[in-house]
């Protein structure tokens, strides 16, 4: 098989699955998870084939591997789509490959396979045990498995059909629609548990608020088509096309491609969940955590940074490397700010995955602020190095909230959340390889120097941002990686660490290997990725590895980018502030014993800046209050009802009028009853002639015929 | 020979007298006499314009001797009608016939 042929058909098995399993096998649970994770197998043996092959060509860049086809007439041309693997999309497609198996692996084991259907357990919510009696009659409650457990590898297997869509495909058009299958599926799979009011609320804000930033992608889309005439990355990546929407002024002291990239850029903001798009993400948290994993580490946020990172040209054109254009400083705000904000915020969380989720923001964040400035490799490779420990994380918290879980059954409180940390504490012993997992994860988000990948890829941030002078980002970026080491420690101290504060935690129990594999696979990762793009100008060990990821995936783009020179005060900066923020969020809390005592819990950052009462206050109470009185009382009670009543009355009108002055008189009494009375009273006269004598019939007859006779005689013949 | 005017003459006094005697005799029995006296009156304008005409074409003959056997036909069942009529009403005067009346 060619290897083009190999990238159309990497998203295919996941969508069979998907079909599969709504259509045909979706009353069997095993059956459906070896259909899932076979595909999601099938989809990952692929990308492998094609990351191998990819590595193997020289001058991936100039020359990828492509293929399409014409799909739409757009009048005497055609609308062509296609598949496109340079180093860009190989490297994302390993990444992604890899996490969404993992995903699907870990899936079964999150939703208890293999336990008994729980005692009450309805479709809708999360399962709430099962009762079970061993052989010396001591009864037991033991996880009891999802009651939708096939519907859930159906979603996973679209969700897992649009990423690999997004990443293979070749222009912006499939990669919106991929785009906006994920954007569904998130939908689809944040609201899983559909019978808790919370998650369904948290599904259709995660909907509505990405929805916002995909029209502006949209727009940007249609704007870029109609400037170019064509959709396909490499086409509108020629010098000619750039230059030319580069020096096309648009408005806000924009050029084209400025204003394109800008509006491409806001579908980012929603689905990469950046400040102020950004609401949505941790109320997502109410989804099974395999999707949070999904939807944070693996496919749809990181969707949004790879977006941004193909379009990259699009975004530079106009940048002459000195000072930054109009839109990249939107950019690199935005992405900046959102790295901080979150950051600050994620320290006063004690939900464990909403301490995730913001951390998710924040780190995106980073990467966009990498694209502002101008630092492609380093955003790619941070989206990577991230994907792997933030989908770790997630699914470590997954599986110390299942531990914990089986501590609450076991003592039976259901008013213990199993999601708080401070209901957690010394699970390092119980849960080993989560915690160990874990640790790997934490240190790589904190960018712990030298060994993990997150520092690998965060210092490469910080190098170029300082390397080219972008101090206001540099200093923002480095407060937030304190921050972000900071919380990290503060997760790990009050998840593992210390003491049991809880029944439950005493109780925690390690769980089954399909969570733990794709733990220790995610954690490996987590360390190794970062080896492979180690700068080489880098004291002691630079050089030693050859920094392959910064030439492989430099390669994709036309102008080759240049590494940094080596400078050792954002080296410094790096290793200080994960060093400082790691020991620092330790010393603290490991003595902090309870939330009273935790002295982070500052109203403003617990209540995340406010944002969802502003925005419940500025566009949902507005929007309801629209929908209230301007269009269900005005428009629809008073002007379409009255519109629809107003008929009613004219109409019955109309129809007494017809009624009493056409039809009654002179349909019913003059055609119809006037004809039945003519008939009547012909009949009544005429029926005289009818005596039944034979004999005066043959007379009339006769005359009759005399008379005629005589009439055709004198006025015909004669 | 014969001029065919009288024969055609002849024919319409039968005819006349014929139609004379339907119309206006009583006797249901009557009436039927008077049609076969119209029915032979055809007869004769039927051989004569034969005779007259193209001998070698039958058609005239072939039709006398259909409207015989009609005619006999014809008499068989008035006859018996006839007969039913009296059974029945113990009447032949075919005005006292009048059940078809409205």
């Amino acid at each position: 098989m060619t290897t083009e042929t190999l990238i159309w058909l990497i998203p295919l098995p996941p969508l069979l699955a998907f079909f599969l399993i709504v259509l045909f096998t979706n009353k069997s649970k095993a059956l459906s998870h070896t259909i899932g994770v076979g595909a999601a197998a099938l989809s990952f043996i692929g990308s492998m084939v094609v990351f191998v092959r990819a590595l193997g060509v020289e001058h991936l860049g100039e020359s990828p591997f492509e293929s399409a086809v014409n799909w739409l007439p757009t009048g005497d041309t055609w609308f062509r789509i296609g598949v496109l693997i340079d180093p860009l999309g190989a490297a994302v497609l390993f990444f992604v490959a890899i996490t969404i198996l993992m995903i699907f692996l870990y899936s079964v084991g999150y939703h208890n396979y293999g336990q008994p259907a729980g005692d009450h357990d309805v479709k809708g919510l999360p399962p709430h045990g099962a009762t079970i009696t061993d052989e010396h009659g001591h009864k037991h409650v033991v996880p009891s498995v999802e009651p939708m457990y096939s519907r859930f590898f159906a979603f996973l297997g679209l969700f897992a059909f649009g990423m690999y869509t997004l990443v293979v495909s070749d222009n912006l058009l499939t990669l919106f629609v991929g785009w906006e299958i994920m954007g569904l599926c998130s939908y689809l799979l944040i609201g899983f548990w559909y019978g808790k009011p919370s998650a369904r609320d948290a599904a259709v804000k995660a909907f509505m608020t990405t929805r916002i930033g995909d029209v502006f992608m949209l727009l940007g889309i249609a704007f870029l088509y109609s400037a170019t005439g064509t959709l396909t990355f490499r086409e509108i990546f020629t010098e000619e096309t750039l230059h030319a929407l580069a020096s096309t002024p648009a408005w806000f002291g924009m050029t084209t491609s400025g204003f394109i990239a800008l509006l491409l850029f806001i579908g980012t903001v929603g689905k990469s969940a950046q400040w102020p798009l950004h609401v949505w993400l941790p109320d997502a948290m109410e989804g099974p955590t395999p999707v949070s994993a999904m939807i944070h580490a693996a496919t749809m946020v990181s969707a949004g940074v790879y977006a941004v990172i193909r379009m990259f040209p699009l975004l530079t054109a106009d940048y002459t490397g000195h000072g930054l254009t109009v839109t990249m400083s939107i950019v690199a705000f935005i992405g900046a700010f959102t790295a901080l904000f979150a950051a600050t915020i994620a320290v006063a969380q004690n939900d464990i995955k909403r301490v995730l989720a913001y951390s998710t923001i924040s780190q995106l964040g980073y990467m966009i602020a990498a694209l502002g400035i101008g630092a492609y490799v380093a955003a790619a490779f941070h989206l990577i190095t991230h994907a792997f420990f933030k989908a770790l994380l997630f699914l470590g918290s997954g599986s110390v909230i299942h531990g914990m879980e089986h501590g609450v059954l076991h003592t039976g409180n259901h008013h213990v959340d199993p999601q708080d940390m401070y209901n957690m504490g010394g699970l390092r012993k119980k849960m080993p390889i989560t915690f160990w997992t874990f640790l790997i994860g934490g240190f790589a988000l904190a960018g712990f120097p030298l060994v993990t990948a997150g520092f690998w890829s965060k210092d490469e941030i910080l190098a170029d941002a300082f390397g080219h002078g972008h101090l206001a980002v540099f200093v923002t970026l480095a407060i937030a990686a304190f921050l972000t080491a900071f919380y990290t420690m503060r997760q790990i101290t009050l998840t593992f660490l210390g003491e049991p504060r809880t029944e439950e935690a005493k109780h925690a129990q390690e769980t089954p290997w399909t969570m733990t594999t794709p733990l220790i696979v995610l954690a490996f990762f987590a360390v190794t990725y970062g080896w492979v793009g180690i700068p080489e100008h880098f004291p002691l060990l630079g050089g030693l590895v050859p920094n392959w990821f910064h030439e492989f995936v430099g390669s994709t783009l036309a102008e080759h980018p240049e590494a940094i020179e080596f400078n050792p005060i954002p080296l410094l900066t790096s290793i200080g502030v994960a060093g400082g923020g790691l020991i620092l969020g330790w010393l603290y809390y490991r003595n902090v014993k309870s939330v009273s005592e935790d002295k982070f819990q500052i109203p403003l950052l617990k209540n995340k800046y406010y944002f969802d009462e502003a925005y419940n206050f500025l566009f949902v109470k507005p929007a309801y209050w629209f929908a209230e009185n301007i269009v269900y009382k005005f428009l629809d009670k008073g002007v379409i009802d009255g519109i629809l009543h107003a008929f009613g009355p004219f109409t019955q009108g109309t129809g007494s009028a017809l009624r009493n002055y056409i039809d009654l008189p002179v349909i019913n009494r003059a055609i119809g009853d006037g004809s039945a009375e003519i008939t009547y009273w012909f009949g009544g006269k005429l029926r005289a002639i009818q005596t039944g004598r034979v004999q005066q019939y043959l007379m009339l007859a006769l005359v009759t015929f005399i008379v005629i006779g005589a009439a055709l005689y004198f006025f015909v013949l004669a | 020979m014969v001029p065919l005017s009288w024969y055609l003459v002849f024919a319409a006094a039968l005819f006349s007298i014929g139609m004379f005697g339907v119309l206006s005799r009583r006797n249901a029995v009557a009436i039927l006499l008077g049609i076969e006296l119209m029915l032979n009156a055809v007869n004769i304008n039927l051989a004569a314009f034969w005779r007259y005409g193209d001998v070698r074409l039958m058609t005239g003959q072939v039709f006398a001797i259909i409207v015989f056997a009609v005619a006999a036909a014809e008499v068989a069942v008035g006859l018996a009608l006839v007969i039913s009529v009296y059974r029945n009403r113990h009447t032949v005067v075919a005005d006292e016939i009048d059940m078809l009346k409205w």
